[in-house]
């Protein structure tokens, strides 16, 4: 399996693929539900939840409002702090900044502490290509670099795959890329988690120069957090010479106190915990402790042409907790892979085409994989209402419309293989704007039903391939209303 | 009291029981009941396939023709959230659009006097024992706009509770969608199938006779699938359970 998202199939097709892989659907189930359980439980052990979920939606609207002035305060204080900023507008700028920051330190590997926006830039990749290889330490995606596999989940990267499969990658792979697995490595958790210790111990003694992204910016002291639950992160943190953060301009948050909103709502909502186990903060640098050099790398990469659009900019609240993939139905079934990005599940839906654009194929496709049934939007400690986007989206898929790209405002034409669907759509409008229509179809179904068939052609295909059509009555109610007036025998 | 009946699209063409069972089932209860023949689709599946500007003709046209009545009483979680949730939005969106506040003016009327039939039963008759008699084994489905958009909670577990002879049994992973979703049942057909699959074997792991809920749409999508998967249980509206009683002929 290839290692970037590029010429994926849309959701439909990927999807199909994912429903009959019996050990995938297995495994999702299994971690999807155990960990819903759990999150439920860790909420409702908060008496004001409710008021901390609001709390957290004012915060990021605010600082979302105020992007402007808040990056510029980010910036003067991580340079006050003895830190440099870069600006990045795209994946390619921030590739070229951190590869030439790299090359400039004269070493030839980085390792990385777990982040999306490195994965949604595809970092690792640019950096093979200039000859520097990066090493991922946090467990899922060590399993997910060993495995040649892409991430399916935004906190659990390997959450498609088992112990067994596990085991098996880590017998396979990781000689290749350092230590090698201990001889009759078995798949219990304890000598699974032993068995990475050991081959990242090494990494992070050897390593010059790490490579993060930050949960959240702190903009009046320009203070960098990460929240993890491993350690591994804060070893990358801690022991190179250079620290390199690449962080989405997204993730700031005014004041200390505002970051107290959300050191509460993410752990509960993401792995159910009450506090997560480490949290690391790291402002600029300090002399004889942590990293000399410390460049922070502020990436839009399509995040101000979403701040423009006045529904979908609610999608830059996100602070990537994953409560809304563990809840999903149409995420349990289709897996991540499905979504073609490193953002799956409902948040990486209405994400994906306004970061991407929904020019392709897979991108058109993703605010359709959803049922809307608004569990998302129920989960979301930050009340991003992704039904609500999710329906704003397809509108720009099928209608186009105007929409902002890299600043500017374009007016958007319809994806393609919508017309025949807008043409039933209006005249479906046409009928039901004239009863007189709707009746005549009515009784014409009536009346030809003893000639429906079972299973139907074209697009109707989809219906009758796993469900039955139900059976068209004798009579619509609008024609025994008019014959009796509700009355049921007809003399009222 | 006037009270409207807004049948839905799927139940005036798909559904006439679920029509005749609410007209009985309010008659019953003393509601003077009328079907405003010239009402057609409220416009969801327009909305939510993305065609929002064809959905405002049909919202239009659905605010004047229940305009005059006290309460506007469905039989649809998701018709009556469409109206709820969904025709005050699209007045904004029109506003923000500098359309003017015509489309949120027509609207507003009838956005409060909307109720989904259990919602109506409960909070508006203050009835939670409708005199039902129903000799079966339940298990109720909350449909997800119900559950989440309308916020239904437990009003229509109550109802059920005080049906005679009703055994209501509880379903697993009642709070999980079906899979249906309007146009997603087509255009993601293989998840949608998945998910009905799922809820059709937690429904059968109750040993029920019957799947209750209050969405045809959503039961034609579980019920097509229990056909298909040849399951031994029906698929019936909480209309047609709570407007059968001893006298009349049991369902």
């Amino acid at each position: 399996m290839s290692g970037t998202y590029l010429g994926m199939p849309a959701f439909p097709e990927a999807a199909r693929a994912a429903v009959r892989d019996r050990t995938l659907r297995g495994n999702l189930r299994h971690a999807t539900h155990t960990i819903r359980a759990k999150r439920a439980k860790a909420v409702t052990e908060v008496s004001d939840w409710a008021e901390l979920r609001e709390a957290g939606r004012r915060i990021k609207d605010h600082t979302l409002r105020h992007l402007d002035r808040y990056l510029v305060r980010v910036e003067e204080a991580v340079t006050a702090a003895g830190g440099t900023v870069h600006w990045a507008a795209d994946a390619d700028e921030a590739n070229r900044i951190v590869t030439a920051l790299v090359e400039e330190t004269g070493e030839s590997e980085v390792v990385k502490v777990k982040s999306m926006a490195t994965q949604e830039i595809g970092l690792n990749e640019a950096l093979e290509a200039a000859g520097i290889r990066a090493y991922e330490t946090d467990l899922a995606e060590l399993i997910v670099q060993l495995g040649k596999d892409r991430p399916s989940h935004i906190l659990v990267p390997a959450i498609h795959r088992n112990r067994g499969e596990i085991r098996d990658i880590f017998r396979a792979e990781m000689s290749e890329w350092g230590r090698p697995a201990p001889e009759g490595l078995t798949d219990t958790p304890a000598e699974l988690a032993e068995a990475a210790r050991l081959h990242l111990r090494e990494k992070f003694l050897r390593a010059k120069v790490g490579v993060s992204g930050a949960n959240f910016v702190v903009a009046e002291t320009g203070t960098l957090v990460v929240v993890e639950s491993e350690g591994n992160g804060r070893m990358c943190l801690t022991l190179p010479e250079t620290l390199i953060s690449v962080v989405g301009i997204e993730k700031i948050v005014p004041t200390w106190r505002d970051l107290e909103v959300f050191l509460q709502t993410l752990p509960r909502s993401s792995t159910a915990e009450r506090m997560n186990p480490y949290t690391s903060m790291w402002t600029g640098t300090t002399d004889e402790d942590g990293p000399r050099t410390f460049h922070l790398v502020l990436l839009d990469n399509g995040r101000t042409d979403t701040l423009a659009d006045e529904v979908g900019r609610q999608a830059l609240r996100c602070i990537r907790c994953s409560a809304c993939l563990n809840v999903c139905p149409v995420y349990e079934r289709a897996g991540g892979h499905a979504y073609g990005s490193v953002y799956p599940g409902p948040i990486g839906a209405i994400l994906s085409p306004q970061l991407r654009g929904t020019g392709s194929d897979i991108d058109a496709s993703l605010p359709y994989a959803s049922s809307l049934c608004g569990a998302c939007y129920e989960v979301c400690p930050v009340a991003i209402d992704i039904p609500e986007v999710l329906v704003h989206l397809r509108e720009r898929v099928v209608q186009g419309g105007p929409a902002t790209r890299r600043g500017n405002k374009v007016l958007l034409k319809p994806a393609k293989g919508h017309a025949a669907e807008r043409a039933a759509m209006r005249a479906a409008q046409w009928a039901f704007a004239h009863p007189g229509v709707l009746r005549t179809g009515q009784r014409l179904a009536s009346r030809t039903r003893r000639f429906h068939p079972r299973t139907l052609p074209g697009p109707g295909r989809a219906w009758t391939g796993s469900r039955d059509l139900p059976a068209v009555p004798a009579e619509p109610f609008r024609d025994w209303w008019q014959r009796t007036r509700g009355g049921e025998d007809g003399t009222k | 009291m006037r009270v409207a009946l807004f049948l839905t699209c799927v139940n005036d063409t798909l559904y006439p029981d679920t029509g005749r069972a609410v007209v009985r089932l309010l008659t019953r209860l003393g509601v003077d009941v009328d079907f405003p023949a010239a009402q057609t689709c409220c416009g969801q599946a327009h909305y939510n396939t993305g065609y929002r500007h064809e959905a405002e003709p049909l919202a239009r046209h659905f605010a004047e023709v229940f305009r005059e009545y006290e309460a506007i009483v469905t039989p649809s979680g998701s018709c009556g959230a469409m109206v709820r949730e969904l025709y005050p939005r699209m007045g904004e969106r029109a506003r923000a659009e500098g359309r003017g506040g015509a489309l949120a003016a027509t609207v507003a009327p009838v956005v409060p006097k909307t109720y989904e039939l259990t919602e109506f039963l409960v909070d508006v008759l203050g009835v939670t024992d409708v005199g039902a008699y129903y000799p079966h084994t339940v298990t109720y489905h909350p449909t997800c706009h119900g559950l989440r958009s309308l916020g239904l909670g437990d009003r229509p577990l109550k109802l059920l509770r005080a049906v005679k002879g009703l055994e209501l049994v509880e379903l697993p992973g009642a709070e999980e969608c079906c899979g249906f979703g309007g146009t997603f049942a087509v255009k993601n057909a293989d998840v949608s199938a998945a998910m009905g699959t799922d809820k059709v074997r937690n429904a059968e792991s109750t040993g029920a006779e019957v799947l209750c809920a209050a969405d045809n749409s959503c039961l034609m999508h579980i019920g097509g699938t229990m056909s298909r998967l040849r399951v031994g249980m029906r698929p019936v509206h909480i209309a047609e359970i709570l407007a059968n009683t001893e006298e009349g002929a049991a369902v």
